[in-house]
């Protein structure tokens, strides 16, 4: 059982009061864009096992989005952080980075 | 006006080891907005006549009060008859500005559950820290009662006071009741000295 914390409204709780949103910081290709652009933010997602950005909310509590760092593995919660951005923070990046020194954030891609 | 009905016609049951009761009708309106913006937070203020909350806080008196909802709602709550006109007040101090006041009294129903397992018959029904060290009386929590969304804060030390959809009133009174009936204390929060419970 994964335990979040809201970055909106600050509540700890069991992931039942929250919904999963799927991957974090998609590109967005819309009208315009390459039909391989468009079929890659419509459907292709990463399914890493380790570290993985999500976007979740807090839907039986404060209703706002938010996103989460976490381990698709060992489900170990980074941390979480505002919705309103379009890369993770550098301190929550270090900190994973210090915790799998494995691991390198792809960049961000289609 | 018509005569206002609540969902299940305060229906109570008292069999169990804690008393469960619709209560009602209550004034409720929803304020959406910038929180932290003064028109605001006198308006609400004084209509409830106690100070806005700190963030998953409620302050209430008697049967008027203010809840923290989410970092730009509150829930201003007041006798009914009042509603029509609070919503009236709180739309003139809002004026221009950018903020809603919206009447959902009808469309909400309200329980409470008292004795001194409260704790433990909210504590079945909730994913909620209901450790008397942790949950106390004041904080508010929106979250879920089984299957559905609910809001609960404690009037005192064993009194909920429980919010929920009027659609799914029948649901929570049965699933309230269910989790308070007699014979099934678990025992599991300390009670406070001086306390003892019909288990």
């Amino acid at each position: 059982m994964l335990v979040l914390t809201c970055h909106a409204c600050g509540v700890t709780a069991e992931e039942t009061e929250f919904h999963a949103g799927g991957e974090a910081h998609l590109k967005r290709f819309g009208p315009g864009s390459s039909e391989t652009d468009f079929e890659g933010y419509l459907f292709m997602r990463d399914n890493p096992k380790g570290v993985h950005f999500e976007r979740w909310r807090h839907v039986y509590g404060c209703g706002k989005w938010f996103h989460v760092a976490r381990d698709t593995m060992t489900l170990e919660v980074f941390g979480s952080y505002s919705a309103q951005t379009y890369t993770p923070p550098d301190d929550l990046i270090a900190q994973i980075e210090d915790k799998r020194p494995d691991w390198t954030r792809k960049a961000a891609t289609a | 006006m018509s005569e206002p009905v609540t969902a299940l016609n305060n229906t109570s049951d008292a069999t169990g080891i804690a008393a469960v009761s619709e209560i009602g009708p209550v004034g409720m309106i929803t304020l959406r907005g910038d929180l932290n913006a003064s028109y605001l937070r006198k308006a609400a203020a004084q209509i409830a006549g106690v100070d806005v909350p700190a963030p998953l806080g409620c302050n209430s008196s008697d049967n008027r009060g203010i809840a923290w909802m989410s970092p730009d709602e509150l829930l201003v709550m007041c006798p009914y008859a009042e509603a029509g006109e609070t919503v009236e007040k709180l739309e003139k101090a809002i004026g221009s500005n950018f903020a809603t006041a919206a009447n959902v009294s009808d469309g909400r129903a309200v329980f409470r559950v008292s004795g001194p397992l409260a704790r433990e018959v909210m504590a079945k029904l909730s994913p909620v820290d209901l450790d008397p060290a942790i949950f106390k009386p004041g904080m508010f929590r929106r979250t879920r009662l089984a299957q559905v969304p609910a809001a609960f804060w404690m009037t005192d030390d064993e009194t909920f006071q429980i919010f929920c959809f009027r659609s799914v009133a029948q649901y929570v009174f049965d699933v309230l009741k269910v989790a308070a009936q007699s014979g099934s204390a678990v025992g599991h929060f300390p009670l406070a000295e001086g306390q003892s419970a019909n288990t």
